[in-house]
């Protein structure tokens, strides 16, 4: 979490923060409604990992604009009229110009009203950073939840479906359907891993091999700072 | 900054910092509204276009449907707007919107019934079912949909009008039978609806030309 409103941390920190320590899904696990509901496939959590950054990209930076200017005692209900209004006014600029988009990603932005992250995110970041930071934050913090739901999607659609990201093309257009593969035979694919017994089997074991990982490094570091310790004796 | 902080914990610039905020996105969502309203309009229309000629066969019909609509009232006293597909002057087919109950929300529809009581053709408009689940629904995503197309209340009768699970001939989702089992029942009564009304859908002079109501969406 950062400290001061005048320093702030620095790039390197936020991007790995966003991306890995603090990830939104296997990190800080909020958000567990919108990433239960769509990664049933691949394509469908790019859509939504997408849409939700462009949101909390927006959302960071401005509340992080307004920081000063909001008192503590009714920030929450600041932020939250802020984001619901946010998300409605992309969700209606979406329907009027953008219409082939808004009929893909329609269903996901609805989704991103009830994703904690977003809230999250101006609490913990943009309410004491400067709008900068908190739009890189945003950045950083969108693609991790990007990226989680991706792989989510992907493994749950290859075991599930025995596809990966099936109908590439509905959200990214044409030039995108080389995406589209077939990694197991239909008849190879098990049904429950796309049903949501399917999805907290999977959430669980990526959190598990996200803190694995995480203690490996950690014990890395540990012994690499003692032996550095003992050659400076 | 001792008196930005004093102001930031007073009740009174507590309250109407809130109300600012507050009444500065009702505006903008007011203005966002009210200025797109005719692009979604228009948009909504395109859609409807599309969708009336995906749902018949290429060629099927000469004339401009969005012109050719007219105001029923179905079996549960709501609105339905019908457009008719002529050839040379005779109606060949009547398309009309459906609504139904799925899973997760309500799903439309619009299908296309033609002289003798058989379905041309279905295409779901809208719904919120579930992702990667229920919505097969969708020509873009599966054929399931055309499975609609040449069945009629007569053939393959009114009982086989529901998914196989329940005894009917149309196909359900691995994991998914609320979906499908909803827009079977849909376009039942969408046929119903037909056949409660055929003889005033197929009235050739009924609206002519000039008479012809404007499209109206909701």
């Amino acid at each position: 979490m950062s400290d001061s409103k005048d320093k702030g941390p620095d790039t390197r920190a936020i991007v790995r923060d966003g991306l890995w320590d603090n990830n939104v899904v296997l990190g800080q696990m909020l958000g567990m409604c919108p990433v239960m509901a769509v990664t049933s496939s691949a394509t469908n959590g790019l859509g939504m990992g997408l849409a939700t950054m462009v949101v909390l990209i927006v959302s960071n930076a401005m509340i992080a604009s307004i920081r000063n200017w909001v008192s503590d005692t009714v920030r929450i209900p600041v932020f939250i009229a802020l984001i619901a209004g946010l998300v409605t006014l992309v969700d209606i600029c979406l329907n009027a110009w953008l219409h082939e988009l808004y009929k893909v990603l329609g269903i996901y932005i609805a989704l991103i009203v009830v994703n904690c992250a977003v809230l999250g995110r101006a609490e913990a970041f943009a309410s004491r950073n400067t709008v900068a930071a908190s739009a890189l934050d945003g950045t950083a913090m969108g693609l991790g939840f990007t990226l989680a739901l991706v792989v989510m999607g992907g493994i749950r659609e290859i075991l599930g479906a025995g596809t990966l990201f099936a109908n590439a093309h509905i959200l990214l257009g044409a030039h995108f359907a080389f995406l589209e593969m077939r990694v197991l035979p239909e008849a190879a694919s098990t049904l429950f891993m796309i049903l949501p017994p399917g999805g907290f089997l999977t959430l669980g074991l990526l959190i598990a091999a996200r803190r694995r990982i995480q203690d490996g490094l950690e014990a890395r570091a540990a012994a690499s700072a003692s032996t550095s310790a003992v050659l400076a004796n | 900054m001792s008196t930005h902080a004093e102001r930031l914990n007073a009740v009174w610039y507590q309250g109407v910092s809130l109300g600012i905020i507050v009444v500065g996105i009702t505006i903008a969502l007011a203005a966002a509204y009210t200025s797109t309203r005719e692009e979604v309009a228009a948009a909504v229309e395109s859609d409807t276009r599309q969708t009336l000629e995906q749902v018949l066969p290429p060629g099927y019909a000469d004339n401009n449907l969005l012109k050719d609509s007219l105001e029923l009232t179905d079996a549960e006293g709501q609105a339905v707007t019908v457009y008719r597909a002529r050839k040379s002057g005779t109606v060949r087919a009547v398309l009309f919107e459906q609504r139904g109950k799925g899973y997760s929300g309500v799903i439309k529809l619009i299908m296309a019934v033609d002289a003798e009581g058989v379905v041309q053709g279905v295409r779901v408009t809208t719904h919120t079912e579930t992702p990667g689940l229920g919505d097969k629904i969708e020509a873009a995503k599966n054929d399931w949909i055309h499975s609609f197309e040449g069945k009629s209340l007569v053939a393959p009768g009114e009982k086989a009008w529901a998914v196989k699970k329940d005894g009917g001939v149309f196909d359900q989702f691995a994991g998914a039978t609320i979906t499908p089992r909803a827009v079977v029942a849909t376009v039942k009564r969408g046929l119903e609806f037909f056949a409660n009304h055929r003889a005033q859908l197929l009235d050739n002079p009924a609206t002519s030309a000039g008479k012809a109501k404007e499209p109206s969406h909701e």
